[in-house]
């Protein structure tokens, strides 16, 4: 799976979440919890469908590398095929 | 010769005015139970299913659905009761007849059956289906319904891409001509969600200001040292998989609900000038809507849940409550309601309490701060709660035992 099919993935996956989002407003560098109105709940959601979405697993210690969706994007290429 | 009741627009909330009816569940002719859904209700905040408070036959419609949007109380249906009892009157006798501000809760004038209390679905992401209606019905949420209504759409031709196929903002969105830029645009009428909005808005601080009128608050806050809590959550969450994986919030909700078996001073109403402890706990959590606005439904009877199981009821009831499909039980019920802005950063929230129970807990957000262990400063997670309630149904020294109690709990969390 390349980088960008990742992305477009994750990014479906966040409007799930958030489904007012705007495609294109959200800043891919910046953190997800600043730029987004999302709480705890929202957030373990997305973790939820991602981990769905991608069959992988995130363990809690590894929510801050996964901040922003740039890192996160990273992250999942670098586990899954 | 049997009763006949009037079926009316439901009061699901304090701060309800006006709803809409969308559909009918049931037919004239149609047999219909205590607790099944009779209708389905657009309110400012969600789509309802709306259970029947009697077992019956259903006589005579008299609305049908349309745009129109119908004061609560509006006469909806006719049911013929099937050998109403008592009890059966006693229920309908709560139900909303009298204009707004009163409030649709079933009183327990004699000792209420928790048997009988109609309980949410909590299996159920997607809205109960309607038997012989589940083919016309179109999962849609209210502010996507709104927008392709102005947009002359066709809902059915719609491919929804929200939780269980619903259709969601962006679908409709999707789905309509881009305008040109040669395109006259039609002069300004009000759009029809900022009137929702605005509506919404006005039916909260309806609620709020009677509130503020008619409660005497009184406030206590504490500290609670949640070192042992955030730990517990560490390892637990480390042994589960994703989908079980649990929040602080809901361990507070548990908490806060096995400490109000020990003072049902604090959950249940006032009404009528008298307190009325409730014989169950449904802890109101409330949920703040995309878009602005506050919800608060109730995980039924919170304090018999596990963790694990209130943590899927309240995902499940979030991502219903935003896509707004939330049953009227989930509304009428909250003997009490904690509301916690932790994720918004704040440390403290002083709350206003919901009429017409007559107590909400607050909980700010868990803070490290300097706390002192044994006599020597430590570093510790920490999270201020507070006790907004009623000092008609309520003493201080009683808040203070309640707020002492959720303290302890929260010390052992394996326990919880």
């Amino acid at each position: 799976m390349s980088p960008d099919e990742i992305r477009g993935k994750v990014l479906n996956v966040l409007a799930t979440v958030v489904p007012e989002l705007e495609p294109g407003t959200l800043r891919a560098d910046r953190a997800i919890r600043d730029e987004l109105d999302v709480d705890s709940m929202d957030l373990l959601n997305f973790v939820i469908g991602l981990s769905k979405e991608f069959k992988v697993d995130i363990p809690v210690a590894d929510y801050r590398r996964i901040a922003t969706v740039d890192q996160l994007v990273t992250y999942l290429a670098e586990r899954v095929h | 010769m049997t009763r006949t009741t009037e079926f009316r627009m439901p009061k699901l909330g304090a701060d309800m005015l006006q709803g809409r009816l969308i559909e009918w569940a049931k037919k004239p002719g149609d047999h219909i139970e205590r607790g099944e859904v009779i209708a389905t209700i657009e309110t400012d905040k969600a789509n309802i299913d709306v259970e029947s408070f009697v077992s019956g036959v259903l006589q005579r419609v008299l609305m049908e659905p349309s745009e129109e949007w119908l004061d609560v109380g509006t006469p909806l249906a006719v049911i013929a009761e099937a050998g109403a009892g008592v009890e059966a009157r006693q229920e309908t006798a709560t139900l909303p007849a009298v204009p707004a501000p009163t409030v649709a809760v079933p009183v327990a004038v004699g000792p209420m059956s928790r048997k009988e209390t109609p309980r949410a679905p909590v299996a159920h992401a997607a809205p109960v289906p309607m038997g012989e209606h589940a083919a016309a019905r179109v999962r849609i949420s209210p502010l996507a319904r709104k927008r392709a209504r102005s947009q002359g759409l066709d809902i059915t031709a719609i491919l929804g891409t929200g939780p269980g196929g619903r259709i969601v903002l962006r679908d409709v969105e999707s789905s309509r001509p881009q305008p040109t830029v040669t395109q006259a645009v039609p002069a300004a009428a009000p759009s029809p969600i900022v009137d929702k909005r605005t509506r919404m808005r006005e039916a909260i601080a309806a609620a709020m200001a009677r509130s503020k009128r008619e409660i005497p608050h009184y406030y206590l806050g504490t500290t609670i040292d949640l070192g042992r809590l955030t730990q517990w959550l560490t390892d637990e969450n480390l042994k589960r998989p994703v989908v079980d994986r649990l929040i602080a919030g809901v361990v507070l909700i548990k908490a806060v609900a096995l400490a109000l078996r020990e003072f049902p001073d604090l959950n249940g109403f006032f009404l009528d000038g008298h307190a009325r402890p409730a014989p169950a706990v449904h802890v109101g959590t409330a949920i703040s809507l995309r878009g602005g606005g506050l919800i608060a439904p109730a995980l039924l009877d919170t304090d018999t849940r596990s963790l694990t199981e209130l943590m899927h009821a309240y995902q499940d009831l979030v991502q219903r409550a935003r896509t707004g499909a939330l049953r009227s039980a989930e509304f009428t019920q909250a003997t009490i309601t904690v509301s916690s802005l932790g994720d918004r950063g704040v440390e403290t929230l002083y709350g206003v309490i919901y009429p017409p129970q007559v107590a909400l807990i607050g909980f700010g957000r868990i803070v490290e701060r300097p706390w002192i262990v044994a006599g020597t400063v430590v570093a510790r997670p920490l999270i201020h709660a507070t006790l907004a309630a009623d000092h008609r149904a309520s003493d201080g020294h009683r808040g203070a035992l309640f707020l002492d109690r959720v303290s302890q709990l929260l010390q052992e969390p394996e326990a919880l």
